[in-house]
């Protein structure tokens, strides 16, 4: 049975509609993320999940009851708000009793169970602390124990991170999934960050216009995405413009805007005569000599070094397009001609994506 | 800028202020200090001593004056405080941008009036040959005018209509301030509107209500026009009867004493409504 269901949701605030006929299924216990750029609907679809809008059509079912017409307060969904709101006039103890206060908890009971979902998110022993007292890592963690301590069916995060700086956001990112694990609830993430959503998820959609694009593992929206958005979305890609000259088999030829052909693998139901994008990673591409339609010359723009991640630009007309470079191994020179090469079936061919 | 500089600033922009407390607050209360601790002991003979207090809490009618001014400021401020709150937190926190700074304005602009030419229109309202009395005959659901004015109701109600934009202004501004996900996460969690109301709007708003409850009781303790002019002989608020001792009498002494009997009183009831609700002025009024 699936802990969380949408089924054609759908919501429209008059003539404008944020979230379009939207289904998803959240298996017991995973980790699923809406992925989406800002204004794509899905900060709309969590606050329906929640309670706080109302579907104009469609049924939202947690654990296989519908929820349409529950009230936010009797619905088991707990939320981690994007700025947390942990209540700034209790201390942590209070905020995390708040939620048990609620239920009418006896007193006796209050006091163990926030003590254990303290020691849960590692924090022991911070009950009598002000909020304003803890750091940015340890208020996400407090608003998390503040949600799990009432065992809830789903808990829906709201781009927690977002107000991290970078290196507290690598490191919760880890301690999430691990807390995760650790309660074995299914935790419903959104977040406008492709890296949190791959990091972290058994399973992502890529929401765009209100829409899902596509729902899958990480890997599978990685390596083989639907459409030109998510594979613009989901990691990085060089795009180069085109129209579709020719489709033999698998191997379709594009004509590039400014020149040139490549080869690559039609995507989606692209048929020549479109127009259409190549997407290529900038890890399929590496540096040397290749056959007609999988290579393109040009020459080394700069280095942009980053570790495992440095790239090497390369010009080729009118195009700039990202190299992989992990191993830093210095195989062009800046200035230099190159040769960037790549094998046919990495090229992914996509309709133009509306500008 | 150099240092000299930045202190001649410091003690330019700070002079009106300093002036002002000095000069109209401070040495002004001074000076009723000074003589309300002079006794009269002849003509242009005065002595030292608390006679002018000892006098004051002889006299039942002055102390139950000041305690019946106090409970009725107590009343009022109370009063305010359940009416002003709705208003504020419509404006604060459900009225859309555009519509709050009308709203605002629309509480505002009873101050444009004074206070007398207010208390006037009460008394046009609620006198015996008054609108609303002639009104009700008119519609035959009284038999005869009725007086409206000259009773504790209508003092509690004018002072209330005066006083209430002093409570709405601190809660709007303390109110705006809470970020509406506070109320959501209060749901979120299993609140009800009540629980939600009790533990997260109240005490989020009370450094709002505290000051805004110590604005208007300060206020309406020390109010002279509205009790005045809405109670008439009945109204026995104590700033009438200092009046009397200064403009009547002539009596300084026991008229400063008064005055100073009336801040130390209202000082006390305000130092015991934060006791009693377990607030102190730091954690709510210069809460930044």
């Amino acid at each position: 049975m699936y802990d969380l269901s949408c089924a054609s949701v759908t919501k429209s605030f008059g003539s404008f509609t944020a979230v379009r006929d939207v289904s998803l299924d959240i298996p017991s216990g995973s980790f699923f993320s809406i992925l989406g750029p800002s204004g794509c609907g899905k900060t709309t679809l969590m606050r329906m999940i929640a309670g706080f809008e109302t579907p104009t059509s469609g049924d939202i079912a947690i654990k296989g009851q519908s929820v349409v017409t529950l009230p936010p307060n009797k619905r088991n969904v707990k939320m981690v708000f994007q700025h947390l709101a942990l209540f700034p006039m209790m201390t942590v103890g209070e905020n995390i009793a708040y939620g048990l206060r609620c239920r009418k908890e006896p007193k006796s009971e209050i006091a163990p169970k926030v003590a254990r979902v303290l020691d849960r998110v590692g924090l022991p022993g911070s009950q009598d602390k002000r909020i304003d007292q803890l750091s940015g890592g340890q208020k996400q963690r407090i608003a998390i124990a503040r949600c799990m301590v009432l065992e809830p069916d789903v808990l829906l995060l709201d781009e927690p991170l977002g107000a991290l700086d970078l290196k507290l956001r690598e490191h919760m990112k880890i301690e999430l999934k691990q807390l995760q694990h650790q309660f074995e609830t299914t935790f419903l993430y959104i977040t406008h960050d492709q890296s949190e959503a791959l990091v972290m998820s058994d399973n992502v959609a890529v929401m765009n216009a209100g829409r899902f694009e596509q729902i899958g593992p990480p890997k599978a929206l990685y390596d083989a995405p639907a459409s030109g958005f998510v594979a613009g979305f989901v990691g990085d890609s060089n795009v180069l413009p085109g129209r579709l000259a020719e489709v033999k088999g698998d191997e379709a030829r594009v004509e590039v805007e400014g020149g040139g052909t490549v080869i690559g693998r039609v995507a989606d139901a692209s048929k020549p005569g479109d127009a259409v994008e190549v997407f290529l990673r900038p890890e399929a591409l590496r540096i040397g000599a290749g056959g007609e339609g999988t290579s393109l010359s040009g020459t080394v723009e700069s280095f942009l070094f980053n570790g495992a991640s440095s790239r090497i630009l390369v010009r080729s007309g009118a195009h700039l397009i990202e190299v992989a470079d992990p191993e830093q191994s210095g195989a062009a020179a800046q200035g230099g001609a190159v040769s960037v090469a790549w094998t046919a079936e990495k090229a992914r061919i996509f309709a133009r994506r509306p500008s | 800028m150099s240092r000299d500089a930045g202190r001649l600033s410091l003690i330019l922009l700070f002079m009106p202020f300093v002036l002002w407390i000095g000069l109209l607050i401070i040495l002004p209360q001074l000076g009723i200090g000074y003589y309300s601790l002079r006794e009269k002991v002849g003509f242009n003979q005065f002595e030292f001593g608390l006679k002018n207090y000892v006098d004051f809490i002889g006299e039942p009618v002055y102390r139950n004056t000041l305690l019946r001014t106090a409970w009725m400021s107590i009343l009022v401020t109370i009063l305010a405080l359940i009416a002003g709150f709705p208003v504020a937190y419509y404006i604060a926190k459900i009225a859309k941008e555009r519509s709050r700074a009308a709203l605002f304005l629309m509480c505002l602009i009873p101050l444009w009036v004074s206070d007398l030419v207010r208390a006037y229109g009460w008394i046009v309202l609620l006198r015996e040959t008054g609108v609303i009395s002639t009104a009700l005959v008119k519609m035959g659901i009284i038999g005869q005018p009725v007086e409206m004015l000259y009773n504790d109701i209508t003092v509690v109600m004018g002072l209330v209509y005066t006083v209430i934009l002093f409570m709405i202004v601190p809660l709007v501004s303390t109110l705006q301030g809470m970020d509406d996900a506070l109320l959501e996460a209060g749901y979120n969690l299993g609140g009800s509107r009540l629980t939600v109301f009790r533990r997260i709007i109240v005490p989020y708003a009370m450094p709002g209500i505290v000051s805004g409850c110590i604005i208007t009781f300060m206020l309406t303790a020390g109010s002279y026009l509205t009790p005045i002019l809405l109670g008439g002989k009945n109204s026995s608020w104590f700033t009438e009867q200092i009046y009397n001792q200064f403009i009547t009498r002539y009596n300084w002494e026991s008229g400063s004493a008064f005055g100073v009997s009336l801040l130390v009183f209202t000082s006390f009831v305000v130092w015991a409504g934060l006791r009693l609700t377990g607030q102190s002025l730091a954690t709510t009024v210069a809460k930044d």
